[in-house]
């Protein structure tokens, strides 16, 4: 399906843009990406009122056509290049009516482009709620093009919109705003005749973005920059000569077509909220409230539903057991693509709360006075006030909460968020810390109320805090600014959130967690399969043979004989050859083969170190019943020193190396996904792994 | 005067700008020359701060505020 039409959406952020593209398009959509980049495109299609379709996309909202990040830059290149497999039939532009002066700069420079336009003038309802007036009918005059009020919120007006959207014609209408040749007459002449552009402002926006617009070949933008320096183009100045230009219009449109009376009603109730949210004292009590009710919801709601597909996958690998032949297939459906499938949606409850409270947060304007009371603080060690909610989250998971940090400009700031936030103490350490802390840590209480293994445990929260600050600041000197950073921000009015649009983020977020990380999970848990269930050649049959000998089944029951045999396959397999060749260099951390082996088998996420534990030591039971694990692994002792294996120099050593190193397959992936480029989740691992090791060893030699 | 002199509650209007490059996301923004501007309130720890302008709240750091200067 293509459509008869292609209709962009283009408007400011907060204008509405999206809740509009949910109502016009309904479920009927799909994320991709504007080709070339990885900027997430939502198309959808909507009937029009004469039965033709009309193929709607959703571009990434910005306050002008000169971009502040990579996102907005798709934009201009849509617009202003004919051949742009997505540059629009028509353009419905989406102004926030009560904040319409602001909402109109970005409508002058988009009309510039000469495509077929149509105003959709959102939030009427919210304009005459604080007083603004605005004369639609004379606003169109003034502009030369149809505006249509609506509220997307609560669907009015989208009838006569889509009515709109029918009868556009192809030819554009409106009227020339500014006089864009007199802003560098000379210059435009010469870029319109070399390069052949019709359009002065496309002239000139080339002049301005030559060097990042990806349509124009090397050649031509050498061309440009040439022309720039004979005419001593100032591209700063004339842009500010072009924004001055184009508020004197916009002002001139304004003068008699919206009344402002005074004493706005909306304004000062959003003051209101405000004065306590961000007030010195409850505005922190406030957020760390929320927080702690996101963090309960998130570990208590997710309980059963993770409970519930954890069973499900092992009830389809005892299905599948059941009922498919016995051998490697088999095997490899069940242990290999079943239980790396479970593996990734076990995660799906996680991500599908962080992110609706994300989406909460966010649509009722919260999260930027969070970013506004948190940037101080954040800035010293080299992030910014947007930075916070991602590292938050990654108490939960970095994997949703990297996902997140999109929303961050500053090229430096997003990265060194990313880089940071997987030191933050997740949830799959937790059953980690739980099991060692457990195994070590006497449960006494001091003073009859502090538990001393609760004690242990926040401490590990504690220092992943600090670790994650102090490698923050180290890399705010390392990594060079690609821009100055500055944090010129809208603050919204608060509304309540749109419940159909927080299932939307909710689902998006599930369905590329899902397909992208996914992928790469599946393929490690299948090598992992490989490397765990095949040995070097004859010393399975070894196994077998000598594990059916008499002399052992006159010796142990079957169930017995099946876990010494396990145990002694997993020994002997390729992750165990590895475990035990990596000895050498984990003993200095005070780590056995055995160990190793749950190292090597818990590199692609780190909850499995306690299956494999169970796994390497034949406890029974399954796997996450830790009570039965912990008493085994209490008792025991080196095979040739007969000392106890988990001291506690041992074990805070293990917590240490797990508290640091880099054990998620799904957070690679992601790092890859959001950073586009090897290079990030390469240097993230190796820094990671690189402290895991430095600290395990100190820890290890100071206890031991 | 600049704007990061101006305590929460005290209004001004803009003259000009110190900084050629900010005054261009500043503009952007809706902070032009003649504009008025009232401090809303300042972050818990200082800086940044939220001005009204053109009708809208807006957050700036206190680096960015000195780079306005008022009538």
């Amino acid at each position: 399906m293509n459509g008869d039409l292609k209709v962009a959406l283009i408007g400011n952020p907060n204008s509405g843009k999206s809740t509009l593209f949910n109502v016009l398009t309904g479920l009927n959509q799909k994320i991709g990406n504007f080709p070339g980049v990885t900027v997430d495109k939502k198309t959808g299609y909507s009937k029009l009122p004469d039965q033709r379709s009309a193929q709607i996309i959703d571009f990434p909202g910005t306050y002008s056509l000169y971009p502040k990040s990579k996102d907005e830059l798709i934009v201009v290149e849509a617009l202003a290049h004919k051949k742009s497999p997505v540059h629009p039939d028509l353009i419905v532009f989406v102004a926030d009516a009560s904040n319409l002066k602001r909402n109109l700069l970005l409508y002058t420079q988009v009309a510039d482009l000469k495509i077929p336009i149509i105003i959709a003038l959102n939030m009427m309802d919210l304009a005459k709620r604080s007083g603004i007036e605005i004369s639609v009918d004379a606003l169109s005059k003034k502009l030369g093009v149809p505006v249509v009020p609506i509220s997307a919120r609560k669907q009015e007006g989208i009838e006569q919109l889509k009515e709109a959207i029918s009868y556009a014609g192809k030819i554009p209408l409106q009227n020339d705003c500014i006089e864009v040749e007199a802003l560098a007459p000379e210059l435009v002449q010469k870029i319109r005749s070399e390069l052949q552009v019709d359009l002065p402002y496309v002239a000139l926006q080339l002049a301005h973005q030559h060097e990042s617009l990806s349509f124009l070949d090397p050649h031509e933008s050498d061309r440009v920059e040439e022309i720039e320096q004979e005419f001593s183009f100032h591209s700063q100045k004339v842009q500010a000569a072009e924004t001055i230009a184009r508020y004197h219009f916009i002002n001139e449109v304004l003068f008699d077509t919206v009344k402002i009376k005074t004493g706005a009603k909306q304004e000062s109730h959003s003051n209101q909220i405000d004065k306590i949210l961000t007030h010195k004292v409850f505005g922190f009590l406030i957020f760390f409230a929320i927080l702690f009710f996101i963090f309960q919801s998130i570990f208590s709601w997710s309980e059963y539903p993770m409970s519930l597909i954890e069973q499900l996958f092992v009830w389809m690998g005892n299905t599948a057991h059941q009922f498919l032949p016995a051998g490697v297939l088999t095997d490899l459906l069940v242990d290999g693509i079943l239980a790396g499938l479970s593996g990734v949606l076990v995660f799906i409850p996680q991500i599908a709360i962080l992110f609706a409270f994300l989406s909460i947060l966010e649509d009722t304007g919260y999260m930027s006075r969070v970013t506004f009371m948190f940037d101080k603080i954040m800035r010293k060690v080299g992030l910014s006030g947007k930075s916070i909610i991602p590292m938050i989250g990654g108490f939960a998971c970095a994997v949703p909460s990297i996902m997140s940090t999109r929303n961050i400009e500053n090229w430096k700031d997003r990265m060194i968020t990313i880089m940071v936030t997987p030191l933050i103490a997740c949830s799959a350490r937790l059953p980690i810390y739980t099991l060692l802390i457990s195994l070590v840590v006497p449960a006494n209480k001091v003073w009859g109320f502090i538990s001393l293994q609760g004690l242990a445990l926040m401490a590990m929260y504690v220092l992943s805090i600090v670790s994650a600050i102090v490698v923050a600041w180290v890399m705010k000197h390392i990594l060079k600014a690609r821009e100055r950073g500055y944090f010129i921000m809208e603050l919204p009015v608060y509304r309540m959130p749109r419940w159909n649009n927080v299932l939307l983020t909710m689902y998006e977020k599930v369905k590329t967690f899902v397909l992208q990380a996914g992928k790469v999970i599946i393929a490690v848990s299948v090598v992992l399969w490989v490397l765990a269930s095949y040995g070097p050649p004859g010393r399975f049959e070894r196994i077998e043979k000598q594990y059916q000998s008499t002399e052992y089944i006159q010796k142990y029951t079957s169930h017995e004989l099946d876990q010494l045999t396990a145990s002694a396959k997993l020994e002997n397999s390729f992750a165990g050859v590895l475990g035990k060749s990596i000895e050498p260099v984990i003993k200095p951390l005070g780590f056995d083969w055995k160990i190793g082996i749950a190292l090597v088998t818990s590199f692609a996420a780190r909850e499995v170190f306690v299956g494999t534990m169970a796994t390497l030591y034949s406890v029974d039971g399954d796997d996450s019943d830790m009570t039965s694990v912990r008493a085994k692994m209490q008792n025991i002792r080196n095979a040739e020193t007969g000392e106890l294996v988990f001291t506690p120099a041992v074990a805070f050593s293990l917590m240490i190396f797990y508290a640091f190193a880099m054990q998620c397959m799904s957070t690679v992936a992601t790092v890859f996904r959001e950073t586009k480029h090897w290079k990030w989740p390469t240097i993230q691992f190796v820094y990671m792994s690189g402290l895991a090791y430095l600290f395990s060893l100190l820890v290890y030699h100071l206890l031991k | 005067m600049k704007l990061s002199q101006l305590e929460p509650g005290q209004a001004g209007v803009i003259k000009e700008f110190t900084d050629l490059e900010m005054s261009v996301k500043l503009m952007e923004m809706g902070c032009l020359p003649g504009e008025s501007i009232v401090v809303e309130r300042l972050a818990p720890l200082g800086d940044p701060m939220a001005i009204t302008v053109s009708g809208y709240q807006l957050s700036l750091r206190m680096r960015e505020a000195s780079t306005i200067i008022l009538q």
